[in-house]
C-alpha cells in the first residue's frame, strides 16, 4: 500500500475535509505546490482555487474549493486553514477604519444614546423602589 | 364584585404575560441548539490553528513575531468584551459586566489605563455608561456570528498592540459549561500563549516559509486571534439562547404560581360574596 499522509482542511464555521491522502494539490501564493507524504514542514499563505485530494481507496481525484488562507505541512499531516471571508491588507484596514468610525461617532453621539440608557437606568430604579414601597405598604397593613 | 372583577383582568394580563414567556422559552430552546451546534462547529478550526501556532513556537525560526513577545512594562492594556445584543438572558451579561468592571478596577488601581472593545449591545450601553474608553464596537450581530464582521473591531486592537498603544490585549465573554450553567470567562488574548505543552522536538527544525515568514506568519497570527474570538462569540451565543431559555421557564412557572394563588383568592372571594347574598336574602325573607 501506497504511503498516506493525513489531510484535514477547516474553516472558521465548519470542518470541510478529514481523511487520508496518497498526494495533495493545493494553490499556494506562489504557485501550485504538490505534497506527498514525508514532505518536509512548510508554511504558506494559499491563493482562492481548489485543492485537489487523491484519496488512496478512490480512482479520481476529490476537488474543494478554498477562498484563500493558510497551509501548513508537517511530515505527516496536511493542514489547510480556509478563510471564510474574502480577504487582503487594503479590505481588512477598511474594515478596521470603519470600526473605529462607528466607535468614534458612537462616542460623539453618546449624549443622546446615553441620555437614554440614563433614563432607562432610573426609570428601572424608580420601578424597584415603587415596588419595595409597595410590598412594605402591604406588610405594614 | 368590584375586587373580583379586578381579580379577573390580573389573571388575565399575568396568562398573557405567561404565553408570551413560554413562546420565549420556546424559540430560545430551538435557537439553542443551532447555536450550539455552531459552536461546536467552530472547535475543529480553532484547535487546529492552535495546533499550527504551537508548532511554530516550536519552530526555530528567526523571525519572532511581536504578538508572541511579553512586554515588560504594562502602561495600557486593551479589554474585549463580549455580551449579547439582547436582554431577558438571566444573570449572562451582568455576571460578565461584573467582571469586566472588578478588572477595570483592578487595573486602575495599578494605574493602567484601559480600552474596550465591545462586542454585542449590552456591554456596550453599560460601557457608555460608565465612561469607559470604547475604541471600536459591533453591535446587531444576529443569531449567526460571522468571522467577516469581526475581522474590523478586532484589526483595531492588534493594530494598538502592534504600535504599542497597548501592551496587553484581553478578553471576557461567557463561557459555556452546560445548558444550565455558564460562567463569565477572563482570557489573554495577546501576547500569545499557544499551549507548549506538546511533545518537545530536540533536533533543530523549521518551516519553509513562503514567500516569507514574515507575512505568513503574520497571516497565521492574525487568523488565530480571530478564531480565539470568533469561537468567543460563538460560545457567548449558546449561553445567551440557553440562558434565556432557563430565564423564560423560570419566568413561565413563576406565572403559573402567581395564577394559582390569584385563582385561590378570586374563588374565595367569590363564595364570600354568594354566602353574603344568600344570608342577606335569608335575612331579608325572615324579616318579612
Amino acid at each position: 500500500m501506497a504511503m498516506t499522509i493525513h489531510v484535514d482542511i477547516v474553516s472558521a464555521e465548519a470542518s470541510i475535509y478529514s481523511g487520508l491522502a496518497e498526494f495533495v494539490v493545493v494553490p499556494a501564493e506562489m504557485g501550485e505546490v504538490g505534497i506527498y507524504p514525508r514532505h518536509a514542514p512548510m508554511i504558506t499563505r494559499i491563493k482562492p482555487g481548489s485543492v485537489r485530494i487523491k484519496a488512496p481507496d478512490r480512482e479520481e481525484e476529490d476537488l474543494i474549493f478554498v477562498s484563500g488562507g493558510i497551509l501548513e505541512v508537517q511530515p505527516g499531516v496536511v493542514t489547510i486553514l480556509s478563510d471564510t471571508a474574502i480577504r487582503g491588507a487594503d479590505l481588512d484596514e477598511a474594515r478596521a477604519l470603519e470600526a473605529k468610525r462607528a466607535a468614534e461617532e458612537a462616542m460623539r453621539d453618546r449624549s443622546s444614546a446615553m441620555d437614554y440608557a440614563k433614563a432607562q437606568a432610573e426609570l428601572a430604579e424608580a420601578i424597584a423602589q415603587l415596588a419595595a414601597i409597595q410590598k412594605l405598604r402591604k406588610k405594614g397593613r | 364584585m368590584a375586587a373580583g372583577k379586578e381579580i379577573r383582568t390580573k389573571i388575565k394580563s399575568v396568562e398573557n404575560t405567561r404565553k408570551i414567556t413560554k413562546a420565549m422559552e420556546m424559540v430560545a430552546a430551538s435557537k439553542m441548539r443551532r447555536a450550539q451546534d455552531r459552536m461546536k462547529a467552530a472547535r475543529p478550526y480553532a484547535e487546529k490553528i492552535g495546533r499550527v501556532v504551537a508548532h511554530f513556537s516550536q519552530a526555530h525560526s528567526e523571525y519572532k513575531h511581536p504578538c508572541t513577545i511579553a512586554r515588560e512594562t504594562i502602561k495600557r492594556v486593551g479589554l474585549i468584551l463580549i455580551t449579547t445584543d439582547k436582554g431577558l438572558c438571566g444573570g449572562l451579561n451582568t455576571n460578565a459586566l461584573r467582571l469586566a468592571i472588578n478588572k477595570m478596577k483592578a487595573w486602575q488601581g495599578e494605574g493602567i489605563d484601559c480600552d474596550v472593545t465591545v462586542i454585542g449591545n449590552k456591554g456596550f450601553g453599560f460601557m457608555q455608561r460608565v465612561g469607559a474608553n470604547i475604541v471600536s464596537h459591533l453591535t446587531g450581530l444576529g443569531d449567526t456570528p460571522h468571522l467577516e464582521k469581526l475581522i474590523g473591531p478586532v484589526q483595531v486592537m492588534t493594530d494598538a498592540y502592534k504600535a504599542g498603544r497597548i501592551d496587553a490585549l484581553y478578553m471576557i465573554y461567557s463561557r459555556f459549561i452546560n445548558t444550565m450553567r455558564q460562567e463569565p470567562a477572563f482570557v489573554q488574548v495577546l501576547p500569545l500563549t499557544p499551549e507548549a505543552a506538546m511533545e518537545k522536538r530536540e533536533e533543530h527544525w523549521d518551516y519553509i516559509y513562503e514567500p516569507e515568514a514574515r507575512a505568513v506568519v503574520d497571516a497565521l497570527m492574525i487568523r488565530y486571534i480571530e478564531a480565539i474570538i470568533y469561537q468567543a462569540v460563538a460560545e457567548n451565543m449558546a449561553c445567551e439562547q440557553s440562558a434565556r431559555m432557563v430565564a423564560m421557564k423560570a419566568a413561565s412557572d413563576n406565572a403559573k404560581n402567581v395564577i394559582e394563588e390569584l385563582k385561590l383568592v378570586y374563588n374565595k372571594t367569590r363564595q364570600a360574596a354568594i354566602t353574603q347574598e344568600l344570608s342577606e336574602i335569608v335575612a331579608g325573607a325572615s324579616a318579612v
